[in-house]
């Protein structure tokens, strides 16, 4: 690899210092195997997420420019990446201090810990360095053959609909819903019943009108009960374009290698706060418990000042992680939890409440297995928490037109960080019929939670699923309080009011 | 060293070229991309080139933030909402400042407007000798003795003589065996070029026609110095009277005088005549106004400056009249009259801000 430096004897060396001090506290991680990269190579490789090779895009060049920029105006600097893969890779930066390299081997020792028993990195595919290189190789091959522009062009349309899948359907075996099969098989011919009767009298005792109309009845009755496609509501869309969109092997190809890369990354982005906090906490306990000399101290207490820092309306994850695993960790120490705990409303009472329990390590290693932000904040912000760590939600103020501080109430501050994260802070989309008015045009559905969405680029995004779908394609929101259908044929959008049912 | 990203950021920047193609009209008539000059590069504001999605829209989104403050107060100023709040990391979508080198700028200026490259004329000046190390030779200044050659050779003499012991590996460089760094001196070729801006500052130009003048100024210099080295830029402001004036001034100035043009081309030619030889300088005279012109008489002088004076002389004419609200316009008449054959002389009328595009093709499509 360009720019790849041999690991040199005394990062090996400091590496199994550090792994031993890990291990001592009881982390459980793969075998890391560490490159050290000078920047350049160090922003390619983030552009790629990580790892080596991945398909052809402009988006990573894109990525790149973002980073080189950024760390040759000196605005950021990566410290640091790791992949989770099985032995792990991750990458030092060439020409960072001594302490930076011991912090951040200390720091990825728990990231790798967390990868590889935190539940929900559980299903991911372990060997992702070839994977990706598989998908480079597959893609590079459809180029080939295509040619790159088309290739690239559906590359496009397809992460479009990247985040239209459903992160949690690892984790779950969605049953379907057991299909009703008599119903259909059961009627046999489309005869309505008659009453018995002598032949010269049929006419009189079931009068052709009459069985007209219960024919007609019927019908509309069987009409009603024709089966919807998909049965129910399907949050996984690009899974669903997979099956049923009418595109090339080579498209569906894309489609799946888009998806797949998504649900690998999908578990990161749900754990950020968790990871992050799991890694800070444990490369702050190594340095400042074991590894760091008393001269390296001050080094490293300012990199992790930076680290910590906190800006206006920025919600540093590293920060909300490492406090919250501290108030965790202390909470058990002291016996703070339980029926007793939850009953207590004396202030006092609970202030000093110490029952000398020491749980604390084993709660945050439970934790860090068992939970994602969402149910890990859901389960431990408390009031007392929120109170201390001084948070505030905030919103945008129409009357003076600025970000404001909305909010110090715990409720509010807490429903805003579980909105924020549910769904890695991303609108719920359904595929809800495939076979709209009967005519088989795709129809979404927007599970509207209080947010509206991005106009202008859910616009944009019905377009490249037209190109999916090559039938149109409808979207139905609600915008200011208003059920809205927006349809998109052949790139035109038409916007009509439409019901949106609650 | 060439690096996988390469590629990916090749494709990227094609991209970008391609939106400032597709907007260039936009940007060029705009002018907003002059105050955002650096040294060499300019940096374009991009609507977002990042894909769309399905997201919540900001305004109604907000965060939690972590510090302190009241409820009521503002983070920050303005309409852009503060550090992204949900875990992700994805850059924040909005407009996007981008470098592009003014060479690269010319060159999609130049694939939009399907510029020709331009033939310098004449021989190419010779500015100045360089130094080159193209080999060795036998003798030299012992300060240019290139030392590994030399024991080289040295050993392959001892090698060849027998007298080359692996167990003692002695080599002793003799007279002959020394080799010595040679040089030659190459002439840097450089076809220089030089721009005369003359503006007419007369009242009847006001600040929307100076505006012009200057965007189109601009556009003409990116391009002209994407096709020569080290070129020069002169000005000289006239209304009955010329005078050679900077950059600034150039653009600054306001007078109230009436308009004799031949002024300014009696000065041209005279800068001419004084500095830039004509077969050693690609010269290109570009002339602003709008067009209202002193007298008959004037006008006369100014087809005979040109005629004998400036047109022998140089590239291209160029004249772009503006349209003003007080110009006869009658300039523009009076010079096709006369040069309407001649390949040299170029002129155009520029009707308003969206017409410096087309304005400049006309420039500079020649390709002289």
């Amino acid at each position: 690899m360009a720019g790849l430096r041999r690991f040199p004897p005394y990062l090996r060396e400091m590496q199994e210092e550090i792994e031993g001090h890990a291990r001592a506290y009881g982390l459980d991680f793969f075998p890391i195997i560490y490159e050290v990269l000078d920047y350049k190579t160090m922003n390619e490789v983030a552009a790629y997420g990580g790892f080596p090779t991945r398909y052809p895009h402009w988006r990573f060049g894109m990525d790149y420019e973002q980073l080189a920029k950024g760390y040759e105006w000196g605005l950021q600097k990566i410290y640091e990446m790791v992949i989770n893969t099985n032995p792990a890779y991750a990458y030092l930066l060439e020409g960072n201090s001594l302490v930076d390299q011991k912090t951040v081997m200390g720091h990825v020792c728990a990231h790798v810990d967390f990868f590889k028993n935190n539940y929900y990195f559980s299903k991911t595919n372990r060997k992702m360095i070839d994977g990706m290189a598989n998908h480079a190789a597959l893609v590079r091959r459809h180029m080939a053959r295509h040619g790159q522009d088309v290739v690239e062009d559906f590359i496009d349309t397809c992460l479009t609909l990247e985040n239209l899948v459903d992160p949690m359907s690892p984790y779950i075996t969605r049953v379907p819903t057991p299909r009703d099969e008599d119903a259909e098989d059961g009627d046999g011919g489309d005869d309505v019943p008659r009453l018995r009767a002598k032949q010269y009298m049929d006419k009189f005792i079931n009068p052709p009108e009459y069985l007209e109309a219960q024919r007609k009845k019927k019908d509309e009755e069987k009409k009603k009960q024709r089966r919807r496609f998909p049965e129910e509501p399907q949050r996984d869309v690009l899974q669903f374009l997979i099956h049923n969109a009418p595109i090339d092997s080579w498209q569906r190809d894309i489609l799946e290698i888009v998806r797949n890369e998504a649900y690998y990354f999908a578990p990161q982005a749900m754990t950020k706060i968790m990871n992050e906090g799991w890694a800070t906490y444990w490369h702050s306990t190594i340095m400042t418990q074991r590894a760091a000399t008393a001269a390296e101290i001050i080094d490293y207490a300012d990199a992790t000042a930076g680290v910590l820092a906190t800006a206006p309306g920025r919600l540093n994850p590293y920060k909300l992680g490492i406090e919250l695993f501290r108030y965790i960790e202390s909470r058990w120490n002291k016996g703070q939890f339980g029926k007793e705990w939850d009953e207590c409303d004396s202030l006092d009472a609970k202030r000093d409440w110490d029952r000398r329990l020491g749980l604390g390590r084993s709660k945050i290693f439970e934790v860090r297995r068992l939970h994602n932000d969402v149910t890990f904040l859901d389960e431990y912000f408390t009031l007392e928490f929120c109170i201390e760590q001084k948070f505030y939600s905030f919103g945008f103020s129409e009357r003076s037109g600025n970000w404001e501080i909305q909010s110090r109430e715990f409720k509010k501050v807490k429903d805003q960080m579980l909105r924020m994260l549910t769904n890695r802070g991303q609108p719920f989309i359904y595929v809800d019929d495939a076979n709209l008015e009967n005519r088989s045009e795709l129809l979404l559905r927007h599970a509207h939670d209080g947010t509206d969405l991005d106009l202008g680029q859910a616009k944009d995004t019905l377009r490249a699923l037209y190109k999916v779908w090559t039938r149109p394609v409808s979207l139905l929101t609600r915008v200011e309080g208003k059920g809205k259908m927006y349809r998109c044929d052949d790139g035109n959008i038409t916007e009509k009011s439409a019901e949106f049912p609650a | 060293m060439s690096q996988r990203i390469d590629l990916d950021h090749g494709r990227f920047r094609q991209i970008i070229r391609g939106k400032i193609k597709q907007n260039l009209r936009k940007y060029i008539s705009q002018g907003e991309m002059i105050a955002r000059k650096g040294k060499d590069t300019v940096s374009i504001p991009l609507p977002q080139v990042d894909l769309p999605r399905f997201k919540w829209g900001d305004k109604q989104s907000g965060g939690v933030g972590q510090g302190d403050g009241q409820p009521g107060d503002a983070l920050g100023q303005g309409q852009e909402k503060p550090g992204q709040g949900e875990a992700g990391d994805r850059p924040g979508e909005h407009m996007v400042e981008l470098e592009v080198s003014l060479a690269e700028l010319a060159e999609i200026m130049g694939e939009e407007l399907e510029l020709p490259r331009i033939q310098p004329k004449g021989t190419e000046k010779i500015i100045a000798w360089k130094d080159k190390f193209t080999g060795v030779r036998t003798t030299g200044p012992e300060s240019l003795r290139h030392f590994r050659r030399t024991f080289r050779q040295a050993l392959r003499r001892q090698l060849s003589l027998g007298t080359y012991d692996p167990k003692n590996p002695v080599i002793v460089p003799i007279r002959d065996d020394k080799r010595y760094r040679s040089w030659k001196s190459e002439p840097l070729p450089q076809s220089n070029a030089v721009i005369i801006y003359m503006m007419d500052v007369s009242g009847s130009m006001g600040d929307e026609q100076k505006e012009i003048v200057r965007i189109e100024s601009f556009w003409i210099d990116t391009w002209l110095r994407s096709q020569y080295h080290g070129i020069e830029s002169r000005y000289i402001i006239h209304d009955a009277m010329a005078k050679e004036v900077d950059r600034d001034t150039f653009f600054r100035t306001r007078e109230s005088g009436g308009t004799m043009i031949s002024s300014a081309y009696k000065l041209c030619a005279k800068m001419i005549e004084d500095e830039y030889p004509a077969e050693l300088w690609n010269i290109y005279p570009f002339h602003f106004s709008d067009g209202d012109n002193w007298s008959i008489d004037d006008t006369h002088a100014c087809v005979e400056l040109l005629k004998h004076k400036i047109l022998p002389a140089v590239n291209l004419f160029a004249y772009g009249q503006v349209e003003s609200p007080y110009g006869s316009g009658q300039f523009i008449k009076d010079l096709s009259e006369h040069f309407d054959e001649d390949e040299r002389v170029v002129t155009s009328e520029i009707k308003g801000k969206d017409a410096i595009m087309d304005s400049i093709k006309e420039f500079l499509g020649k390709g002289r």
